[in-house]
């Protein structure tokens, strides 16, 4: 009776762990910077290169980083969304500019409107490196301490931004006692 | 035979080809040690877009900023632990091909040990079985030959 039992139920284990694996997405990886203190940069401007963008500027407010670049697709994906989040006025949206063409850059935003408070330009990559970023785009939300909250990557989307990163707001202004 | 030799000959025809096709061409170093550690490093550190390649043989655009910091970390004296480190910590252990000891890659690195212990723990009783079964029933017209 076991001869049968045993392998059958290791074979519906293996198929339950495939059949959930078939569901998770293999280019999703788990950033280790979640609850650590968000890595510093301080870069210039996207519109003025004299004009230096740094994170120390943001602490004491919960603020969000959104990693783009005219190359990619998924930037012009959610950029309404990231419009639409900026006029909510909730939090600083600043963008990290990764490794794009100045000029194409300011006439991306130019045409289709700036979300941004402030817009970092990293033509080098350097700072993405330092933020684990390895496809834009991707969002970030940093606490009023500095600790990076939460990650999402792929194009943000209002249902990702309503469940995800409002109620972690929520709790950093309360918890934190940052400025509301 | 000759359409086993063609075979072959393709097949090593498409290996020396994979070999030729090194992305990485420049020298980093002129240093051979140095060199042969930013290389060692490169192909144990896995590109994150193209999540299937090493940074050593992927062409990608985060592959090379990658390449350049390991060449720029040690070019600082940096050893290769510390590199790791660095990667690790901003990429998390999926940048390593190689992945590390630890509480959640446990079972990972003891599961080809386990399963050989599994193995060989049925093995056993399916041959004393056998041998047990053939010791009450020496049937068969060979069995008394030795």
């Amino acid at each position: 009776m076991w001869k049968y039992i045993v392998p059958f139920g290791l074979f519906v284990a293996l198929g339950a762990f495939l059949f959930v694996g078939l569901y998770r997405d293999p280019r999703y990886v788990p950033s280790p910077l979640i609850g650590k203190p968000a890595p510093e940069f301080s870069l210039p401007s996207l519109q003025d290169a004299s004009y230096p963008v740094s994170s120390k500027d943001l602490v004491g407010q919960p603020w969000v980083l959104n990693v783009w670049g005219t190359w990619c697709g998924g930037c012009r994906a959610e950029h309404d969304v990231l419009l639409t989040i900026a006029r909510q006025n909730v939090v600083p949206l600043i963008g990290l500019n990764w490794k794009d063409d100045n000029a194409a850059a300011q006439r991306w935003l130019g045409e289709l409107g700036n979300p941004y408070a402030a817009v970092a330009e990293d033509n080098v990559g350097k700072a993405a490196i330092d933020w684990g970023v390895y496809g834009a785009p991707e969002t970030f939300l940093i606490g009023p301490d500095g600790i990076v909250l939460y990650k999402h990557i792929a194009p943000m989307t209002l249902e990702v931004w309503n469940t995800e990163f409002l109620p972690r707001i929520q709790t950093a202004r309360t918890a934190g006692g940052g400025r509301s | 035979m000759t359409t086993l030799l063609r075979a072959i000959v393709v097949a090593l025809a498409f290996f020396g080809a994979a070999r030729a096709l090194a992305i990485d061409t420049e020298r980093a170093f002129d240093d051979p040690a140095l060199q042969s550690r930013y290389e060692a490093l490169n192909r144990e550190l896995r590109c994150l877009v193209c999540q299937n390649q090493t940074i050593a043989d992927s062409n990608a655009t985060l592959a090379q900023d990658l390449r350049r910091e390991v060449r720029e970390q040690i070019g600082a004296g940096r050893s290769d632990e510390e590199i790791r480190r660095f990667m690790i910590d901003r990429y998390g252990d999926f940048v390593l091909y190689r992945p590390r000891m630890t509480a959640t890659t446990f079972l990972l690195w003891a599961a080809p040990v386990l399963l050989l212990v599994a193995g060989v723990f049925a093995l056993v009783r399916v041959v004393r079985r056998r041998a047990a079964e053939a010791d009450i029933d020496p049937a068969g017209p060979e069995a008394g030959q030795s």
